[in-house]
C-alpha cells in the first residue's frame, strides 16, 4: 500500500514510495488515447505499400466512397495541399540528402507499408472494409535493403535526386576526429612492433521499440474557440505542437495537443508521424473528429524501427594492454525516409566509442544510408547501445589477443575514480563515477571466481552444455541536453526543461511539468522531489503533464533526460516558490525574511518557534491578498526554465553468466548482475524497475529479436507472432544494485536512468556467450544469439557448414 | 450486417445487445458498453493485454466473438474490485511490488493472475513465468511482477 508520508518529519527523497499512479492503472480507470470516443467521430483506415519499391501507375479511390458508412478517401491526389510533409528536424551535415516525405505516397512507394491511401468511415470495421475496394497498380522497381549493396556504384536509388537523375543512396558522410585526420593511424604506427590491433566487424540488427500501447491520434476541430485538439499515444506533446503547427500551417496557439495515458514509448513514440498529420489535416478538412488507432501489424511496418548499424572497429594496444586508440566506421541504415531525429541517432553514439577507457587518439565515421525498409529512429538507447556494444565486445576480443583476463584489461585502461572530471579521447568531459566501486560491488553479488572455477571444469569434461562469463562495464550520456551543444550538433530545438509550481489557497500543490511520462512514475517521483523542498506531503501534490493547454512549456520524454534535465527545474522552482512565500510569510509574523527558517512546510522564527506559518496560511494569504506587502503580487506560484549545463553520465557493470547448449545452440541466461551508479535517486523503487525493463530490453536485442527483411524488402516480421517480444519464461530474475556517486553537474546530485540497462546488457550478454564457445574456435556471435544463429557459429568455427 | 441478439453480463451488469457476428469481444467491451479498462495490443493474440475472464476462466477478448460470450459472465479488470478504496489482493500486490510501470500490460496481467492463482494457489517462479508467458510486458523485464505475483499468492493465503 501507499507509503504515505502522514507527516513532513521526513523527507522523502530517496524512498521506495508505491507509485501514486498505480491505482488508475490497476483498477483499469484510465484513459488511452483509443478511449477518446467523440460525437462524430470518423475512423480512418490506411492503406500501406504491399511492396517495398514501385511506382503507382494507377490509383482510384472512387469505389471506397459507395461502401457502407465511407464519409470520405483521400489519396496525394484528392488531399493536394494539405498533404503534409513529414518533418526531420536533425539535419546532420550542411550537404545531407533530405528526400521529401509526403503523409500519402506522391507517385511512388518506398517502403513496405509507405502509406497510399485513407478511408474514413463512421464505424471503425467499416473502414476497414473498404480499403479493399481502393485500386491500385504498382510498377515494382528493385530494392534495395542491404546497406553495403546500398552504397555501391550502380545500386537501385531508394530517392530521385533532386534533379529527377539517379540518386545516391548516401544520406550523408560524418566524421569525428578529434586528435585530427591521420592521428589514429599515426599512433599506430608510432608504436611500432609494440601495437596490437584487433579489428572486428560487428552487426547491430535492426528492432522494434515494442510499447505495448500500439500508437493513436484523434484529431478534433470541435474544441473550444478556434481550437484543434489532438490527442496523441506520443512521448513528445510539446515537440509535436510545435511541429503540426509548422507542417499544417495551421497558427501554433490554435493546437493543443494532450499525451492521456501512454502505454509505453521506449522511443518509438518520440516522433512526429504521418498518421498524426493526416488526422490533423482531414479532420480540418471534413471539420470532424478524426481518430486512427494503429494494429499491432501495422506497428511493425509502419511504426519507426531503431539501430541497424554494420560496424568496422578497431582497436589499437600495446603488448602490455595499453589502449592506444580506436578506429570506428559505421554504416547506419535510415530507412525509406528521414523522421524527426533519423540522421542524428547514429551519432548520438559517436561520443560513447571509447567508454570508460583513456585512449589517445579516436577516429570515428558514420555513413548514413538510404534503403527501401521502414525508417529508422530512436529506440531505447538511441546509438549509445551499439557503441557501447562495440566497445564492450572489441575489448574482449583484444584481451584474448593480449592473453588478459578481461576484467584485468578494462582495469587497466579505464578513467580511475580519481581522475574526474575527465576529458575523453571523443572530446567529452565525464563529471563523475566510480568504475572501482560498481565492479567490486557487481563481482561480489556475482560470485566471478566460483563461476570460473565450474567453467574450467565445464571444458574439461565436454560437457555440452558450457558456461559463458561476460562484462560489460558501461557509461552512457542521457539527459538531453545542453541546448547550446544541440545546437552546434544541427539539432534544431534546445534541451530545456520547465516546471511551474502553484501553491493553492485550499494548501493543495500543482506541480506542472514539461515532461511526458509513459511508464516512469513521474506523477510520483516528481512529488517527491517537489515535497522534499516544499515540506508538503507527496499526496498533497498533484503533477499536471502531458497536455500543452495546462503545461504548456516542455521538451518531453526521451534520452533519460526528465529527471536529469525535468528535476533540476523542479528544485529551481519549488525553491523559488519557498523564496516568494517567506516575504509574504514575514510581514505575517512581522519580522525580517532573514530571521526565517523553513523547516517541515512551515516558516519558523528563528530563536521564537512558537510563532510561525504554515506554507498553507502563506498560499492562502497570497491569493485573498487583504495584506501583501508592498510590490509583492498576489498568488504563490514560482516557474524555473532549466538548461543543463552538460549531458549526464551514468555508468555501471554489468556481469552475465549463460550456459550454452553446444548441440542445439541455446543459450540459458543463469545469472545477470546490474551494478548500476545513476547517482542520488529519488526513489530506489523506480530506479530499480527501470533498470529491470532495460537489461530486458537489451537481453531481448541479445537473445531474441530481430526485425528481418528479405532480398525484396518484405517484411519478414511483421506480427508479433513473428517477432520474437521475450516473455516470463525466456527472461531471468536479475541481481540488481547501485552505487552512488552523485553527479557534479546536475543540482540533484541525479543522472539519468531509463537506458541505463539497455545500453549495458547486450555487450554482457554476448560476451558470455562467446566466452562459452571461444574453446570451439568461436569469436562472434550474430545477434540475436538465437539457437540457430549460435549454432552456426559453433559450425563455422569448427569448419562445418555455414 | 446481420446482427445477432445476445445475452452477457459483464463486471455484474447485464446486457441484453445485438451485435456483428463478426465482433470481436474485446471491441464489444470498449466500444458496445464503455469497459475500456480491458485493451488491445495485438491482432494476433499474442500479447493477452486483453485478458478477462469468461466464467471464471481467462480468455484473450481479442480472440474470441462477442457473440461467443452469449449465456456468458465476463469480468474485467474494471469488475475486479469496484469502488474507490475496494482492492483485489492481486491489485494490492503489483502494487507493492511494482509490478507494473506504463500500466497497458497491466489489466490483463492482472486477470491471468487471477486466473493463475485460482488454478494454483501457490505456484514457483517457474510456474508462475510459465503461467504468464502469453502475457507480454515491456517494462518491467517480468522480474517485479514474479514479485507480485508470489506477494498475491502469500495476500490470498498461499503458503510460500
Amino acid at each position: 500500500m501507499t507509503e504515505t508520508i502522514a507527516t513532513t518529519d521526513a523527507s522523502p527523497m530517496g524512498r521506495p514510495l508505491r507509485r501514486k499512479e498505480d491505482a488508475r492503472l490497476l483498477h483499469g480507470q484510465t484513459n488511452w488515447t483509443e478511449n477518446i470516443q467523440l460525437p462524430g467521430t470518423l475512423h480512418m483506415a490506411i492503406l500501406r505499400s504491399p511492396m517495398a519499391h514501385a511506382k503507382i501507375t494507377h490509383l482510384d479511390i472512387s469505389a471506397a466512397l459507395e461502401r457502407p458508412h465511407v464519409v470520405a478517401a483521400f489519396s496525394a491526389k484528392e488531399l493536394g495541399d494539405l498533404n503534409g510533409s513529414v518533418p526531420c528536424v536533425w539535419p546532420v551535415t550542411d550537404d545531407i540528402q533530405m528526400p521529401a516525405f509526403p503523409a500519402l505516397a506522391v507517385d511512388k512507394v518506398v517502403h513496405v507499408g509507405d502509406c497510399v491511401a485513407v478511408v474514413l468511415a463512421t464505424d471503425k470495421y467499416a473502414a476497414a472494409d473498404a480499403l479493399d475496394a481502393i485500386e491500385v497498380d504498382y510498377e515494382p522497381l528493385p530494392a534495395v535493403v542491404d546497406m553495403e549493396a546500398a552504397i555501391q556504384p550502380g545500386s537501385p536509388s531508394v530517392h530521385d535526386a533532386a534533379d529527377g537523375s539517379h540518386g545516391t543512396n548516401v544520406c550523408y558522410t560524418f566524421p569525428l576526429q578529434p586528435q585530427g585526420p591521420g592521428a589514429y593511424e599515426a599512433a599506430v604506427a608510432a608504436a611500432g612492433d609494440n601495437a596490437v590491433v584487433v579489428k572486428r566487424r560487428f552487426i547491430n540488427q535492426r528492432i522494434i521499440a515494442g510499447a505495448m500501447e500500439p500508437r493513436a491520434v484523434v484529431a478534433s476541430p470541435m474544441g473550444m474557440s478556434n481550437e484543434m485538439t489532438i490527442w496523441s499515444a506520443t512521448q513528445i506533446p510539446h515537440i509535436l505542437r510545435v511541429l503540426l503547427a509548422l507542417v499544417t500551417g495551421l497558427p501554433e496557439n490554435s493546437l493543443r495537443v494532450i499525451a492521456p495515458d501512454v502505454g509505453g514509448g521506449f522511443g518509438g513514440k518520440l516522433q512526429i508521424y504521418r498518421e498524426e498529420i493526416l488526422a490533423v489535416q482531414i479532420a480540418r478538412k471534413l471539420g470532424r473528429p478524426v481518430k486512427w488507432v494503429e494494429t499491432r501489424s501495422e506497428d511493425m511496418v509502419a511504426t519507426h524501427h531503431g539501430r541497424d548499424q554494420i560496424q568496422q572497429i578497431e582497436i589499437a594496444a600495446t603488448k602490455d594492454g595499453k589502449f592506444i586508440g580506436l578506429k570506428v566506421e559505421i554504416l547506419a541504415n535510415m530507412g525509406a525516409y528521414l523522421q524527426i531525429i533519423t540522421p542524428g541517432t547514429p551519432l548520438l553514439g559517436m561520443f560513447m566509442y571509447p567508454g570508460i577507457y583513456k585512449m589517445d587518439v579516436y577516429d570515428f565515421n558514420c555513413i548514413g544510408v538510404f534503403t527501401n525498409t521502414t525508417p529508422t529512429d530512436a529506440v531505447r538507447g538511441a546509438g549509445r547501445p551499439e557503441a557501447t556494444f562495440a566497445i564492450e565486445r572489441i575489448v574482449d576480443e583484444l584481451a584474448v589477443e593480449l592473453n588478459m583476463d578481461p576484467m584485468a584489461l578494462r582495469k587497466m585502461n579505464w578513467i580511475t575514480h580519481e581522475e574526474f572530471p575527465y576529458t575523453t579521447s571523443a572530446g567529452l568531459t565525464y563529471d563523475t563515477g566510480n568504475y572501482e566501486a560498481a565492479t567490486a560491488k557487481a563481482l561480489d553479488l556475482f560470485g566471478y571466481d566460483a563461476l570460473r572455477a565450474e567453467q574450467e571444469q565445464r571444458r574439461a569434461s565436454g560437457d555440452p552444455v558450457q558456461l559463458g562469463i561476460g562484462i560489460s562495464t558501461f557509461t552512457e550520456m542521457c539527459g538531453l541536453a545542453p541546448s547550446r551543444t544541440l545546437g552546434a550538433l544541427k539539432y534544431v530545438a534546445g534541451g530545456w526543461e520547465h516546471c511551474t509550481i502553484r501553491a493553492l489557497p485550499t494548501g493543495k500543490i500543482e506541480l506542472i511539468t514539461g515532461t511526458s511520462p509513459h511508464g516512469q512514475g513521474h506523477e510520483t517521483a516528481w512529488s517527491q522531489i517537489a515535497s522534499s523542498i516544499l515540506g508538503v506531503p507527496v499526496d498533497d501534490i498533484e503533477v499536471v503533464h502531458g497536455d500543452t493547454g495546462r503545461a504548456p512549456y516542455g521538451m518531453d520524454t526521451y534520452g533519460s533526460r526528465s529527471l536529469a534535465v525535468g528535476g533540476q527545474a523542479i528544485k529551481k522552482a519549488a525553491e523559488r516558490l519557498v523564496e516568494k512565500a517567506r516575504i509574504i510569510a514575514a510581514h505575517q509574523l512581522e519580522c525580517s525574511g532573514d530571521d526565517l527558517e523553513f523547516v517541515q512546510g512551515e516558516f519558523r522564527v528563528k530563536g521564537d518557534p512558537a510563532k510561525s506559518q504554515p506554507l498553507a496560511a502563506v498560499a492562502f494569504e497570497a491569493f485573498s491578498a487583504h495584506n501583501l506587502p508592498d510590490g509583492v503580487e498576489p498568488t504563490l506560484q514560482a516557474e524555473a526554465t532549466v538548461d543543463p549545463d552538460d549531458f549526464s553520465y551514468p555508468h555501471g557493470t554489468h556481469l552475465c553468466a549463460i550456459e550454452v547448449d553446444t548441440e542445439t545452440g541455446k543459450a540459458t541466461i543463469r545469472t545477470y548482475v546490474a551494478v548500476d551508479d545513476v547517482g542520488v535517486q529519488v526513489n530506489p523503487l523506480i530506479v530499480e524497475g527501470q533498470v529491470h525493463g532495460g537489461v530486458a530490453c537489451g537481453i531481448a536485442q541479445a537473445l531474441y529479436e530481430s526485425v528481418e527483411y528479405d532480398k525484396d524488402g518484405n517484411l519478414l516480421t511483421a506480427s508479433l507472432a513473428d517477432y520474437l517480444i521475450p516473455s516470463a519464461v525466456d527472461l531471468p530474475s536479475f541481481t540488481t544494485d547501485r552505487t552512488v556517486t552523485p553527479s557534479t553537474t546536475n543540482s540533484l546530485g541525479t543522472k539519468g536512468v531509463g537506458e541505463a540497462g539497455a545500453i549495458a546488457s547486450p555487450p554482457a550478454v554476448i560476451n558470455a556467450v562467446v566466452d562459452a564457445l571461444r574453446h570451439l574456435g568461436v569469436n562472434d556471435v550474430r545477434m540475436p544469439a538465437s539457437p540457430e544463429n549460435v549454432w552456426r557459429a559453433i559450425q563455422v568455427a569448427q569448419g562445418g557448414a555455414k | 450486417m446481420t446482427h445477432i441478439p445476445i445475452n452477457v453480463t459483464v463486471d455484474g451488469i447485464e446486457y441484453d445487445v445485438e451485435v456483428e457476428p463478426r465482433r470481436l469481444l474485446v471491441h464489444f467491451l470498449r466500444e458496445d458498453i464503455g469497459r475500456v479498462g480491458t485493451v488491445v495490443g495485438c491482432d494476433t493474440s499474442n500479447c493477452g493485454a486483453c485478458t478477462v475472464l469468461l466464467d471464471g476462466q481467462s480468455v484473450k477478448s481479442c480472440s474470441i466473438l462477442a457473440v461467443q460470450a452469449d449465456g456468458h459472465t465476463v469480468l474485467t479488470v474494471q469488475g475486479l474490485a469496484e469502488g474507490e478504496h475496494n482492492w483485489h489482493p492481486v491489485q494490492t500486490a503489483f502494487k507493492e511490488c511494482h509490478g507494473l510501470q506504463c500500466g497497458y500490460c497491466t489489466p490483463g496481467m492482472v486477470m491471468a493472475t487471477v486466473d493463475l492463482l485460482g488454478e494454483n494457489p501457490n505456484p514457483t517462479e517457474i510456474e508462475i513465468r510459465e503461467g504468464l508467458e502469453g502475457n507480454l510486458c515491456r517494462c518491467t523485464g517480468y522480474h517485479n511482477i514474479v514479485k507480485s505475483v508470489q506477494y498475491a499468492a502469500e495476500l490470498m493465503g498461499g503458503t510460500k
